[in-house]
């Protein structure tokens, strides 16, 4: 049965699920980037396909679009030789007016060994790993507000793979925190991994003021927040998100928060900036800076699937 | 500890004899990590083959993946020649069950087809559970099963064995 300390652990500390970021400890994020490292040279080799996971079946629940993060779990499971089955979940039985529970029940019964859900809702990705068979496993593909870990650790893995080292690193996250389930993820990666210096960078009203109880400073003027940093991860303006009136306009945001290569120029000359994408060019980001030298947007897509190679292969190897 | 002796050095003297009569034109060293990789690194060095030794890793083709889960994480295949077509002497430590030798080759078949493989081991120790042969040890011995025996190298280089379990 799930452990009552962390339902994401079996017994002997073991990552059984991926639902957080939150409360894992440091070596397991290490044993994830350090197994992804070994799976990015998959993609070099004459066959693009490891067995790990022969004969088992991934199913792809997103009850929330996301044509990127979906594509990206079903590559990492094809790599990985797992039978993929995508469920458009919400067009089909959620519409119908089954419950969540029921429909996992169902799957279940389809002898599914994986879930990678995507939900509007925080939380149920627990509600699922709580209520499958002891040998299912479930990982978290973003959850309402809460987490998307899978999105976090991709971006400690490019964080690494340019900066090497976690422990001397400033790391300025700007733009839609209050919305965003990566900038949370990021934050306890970040945290667990040692980085001295997280900032939350962006206006009041998409920068809740306790996001401090999370360990980060809180900078609402652009200049002061990206003066010096080493990495730059710009989140996306959440449109769908948002109600009410948060923000003036597009055009305002991107005037006091946009990343051109004007505010860039205030980062460390070897700064890398990142984005979870899909980016909104001329919102948050400028085209210039974008498509420029400091931009690891594309590689981050890259490393995004050898990053869920190595969970799925992880938690698929290790028994509740 | 054990009683058993072995000279890893001695032992690396008549490997090298042995991998000498195994290399043919072309033939490329590849060594099973981690024990294999120093040794096909100082055979590389030792028979003056030209070019650089492969690694290679059975972490991702293990048959114990359902029980033992992910294990060597960091390690991967380095094989910076053409494996389609070529001759290749695979090296080990340790020979036992021939597992590691099965998941190596289907591991080495995802960079292409080898127009041969052979194997050449520092130690037979026996209780073999495939069908899988070694062209060359070095030794041939028998230890209990919970014995786990082991190449280790100190910093200047030297070869010893390393022996864990009860006697």
């Amino acid at each position: 049965m799930l452990s009552r300390r962390n339902p994401q652990l079996n017994s002997h500390g073991e990552l059984i699920h991926l639902l957080s970021i939150e409360g894992l400890p440091q070596a397991v994020l290490n044993q994830i980037l350090d197994t992804a490292g070994s799976f990015l040279s998959v993609n070099d080799r004459e066959v693009k396909k490891v067995p790990l996971l022969r004969g088992k079946s991934v199913f792809n629940l997103f009850f929330e679009n996301s044509t990127r993060t979906r594509t990206t779990f079903e590559i990492a499971a094809k790599r990985l030789s797992a039978d993929v089955i995508n469920l458009d979940i919400a067009r089909s039985s959620a519409a119908k007016g089954e419950s969540l529970l029921d429909t996992i029940a169902n799957l279940s019964a389809m002898h599914a060994d994986m879930f990678v859900v995507r939900h509007s809702e925080s939380g149920a990705p627990y509600l699922i790993a709580q209520h499958c068979a002891p040998h299912v496993h479930v990982v978290n593909a973003g959850d309402g507000r809460h987490a998307h870990p899978t999105q976090g650790l991709l971006d400690m893995y490019t964080i690494r793979h340019y900066k090497r080292d976690f422990t001397k690193l400033t790391v300025a996250i700007v733009g839609d925190i209050v919305h965003s389930r990566v900038a949370r993820s990021d934050i306890h990666a970040l945290t667990t991994l040692g980085v001295p210096e997280i900032r939350a960078v962006g206006p009041k009203t998409l920068v809740p003021s306790d996001i401090r109880e999370m360990g980060v400073r809180v900078c609402h003027d652009m200049k002061e927040g990206i003066s010096g940093a080493d990495v730059i991860i710009m989140l996306r303006l959440q449109n769908e998100r948002m109600s009410g009136a948060m923000l003036p306009s597009a055009g305002e945001f991107f005037k006091n928060y946009g990343l051109t290569p004007e505010k860039l120029a205030l980062a460390k000359p070897d700064a890398i900036v990142m984005h979870p994408g899909p980016i909104n060019r001329g919102v948050e980001i400028d085209s210039a800076v974008a498509d420029g030298t400091h931009s690891v947007i594309l590689p981050q897509v890259t490393f995004g699937i050898a990053v869920r190679m190595a969970v799925m292969s992880i938690i698929a190897g290790n028994n509740a | 500890m054990s009683t058993l002796h072995l000279d890893a050095e001695a032992l690396y003297a008549d490997l090298l004899a042995g991998v000498r009569t195994l290399m043919k034109p072309g033939s490329v060293l590849v060594g099973i990590w981690s024990g294999g990789a120093w040794l096909a690194e100082r055979l590389q060095r030792d028979l003056k083959v030209a070019g650089e030794h492969g690694v290679i890793s059975s972490a991702l083709h293990r048959d114990d993946f359902n029980s033992r889960g992910m294990t060597a994480a960091a390690d991967h295949t380095k094989l910076p020649f053409e494996v389609e077509g070529s001759h290749i002497v695979l090296v080990d430590d340790v020979l036992y069950t021939g597992r590691t030798i099965r998941a190596t080759l289907n591991e080495l078949y995802d960079f292409g087809r080898p127009a041969s493989v052979s194997l050449a081991v520092l130690v037979d120790r026996g209780g073999r559970e495939l069908p899988i042969h070694a062209a060359v040890s070095a030794a041939r011995i028998t230890l209990p099963s919970e014995q786990r025996l082991s190449l280790a190298r100190d910093a200047t280089g030297r070869f010893s064995f390393d022996i864990k379990g009860p006697n």
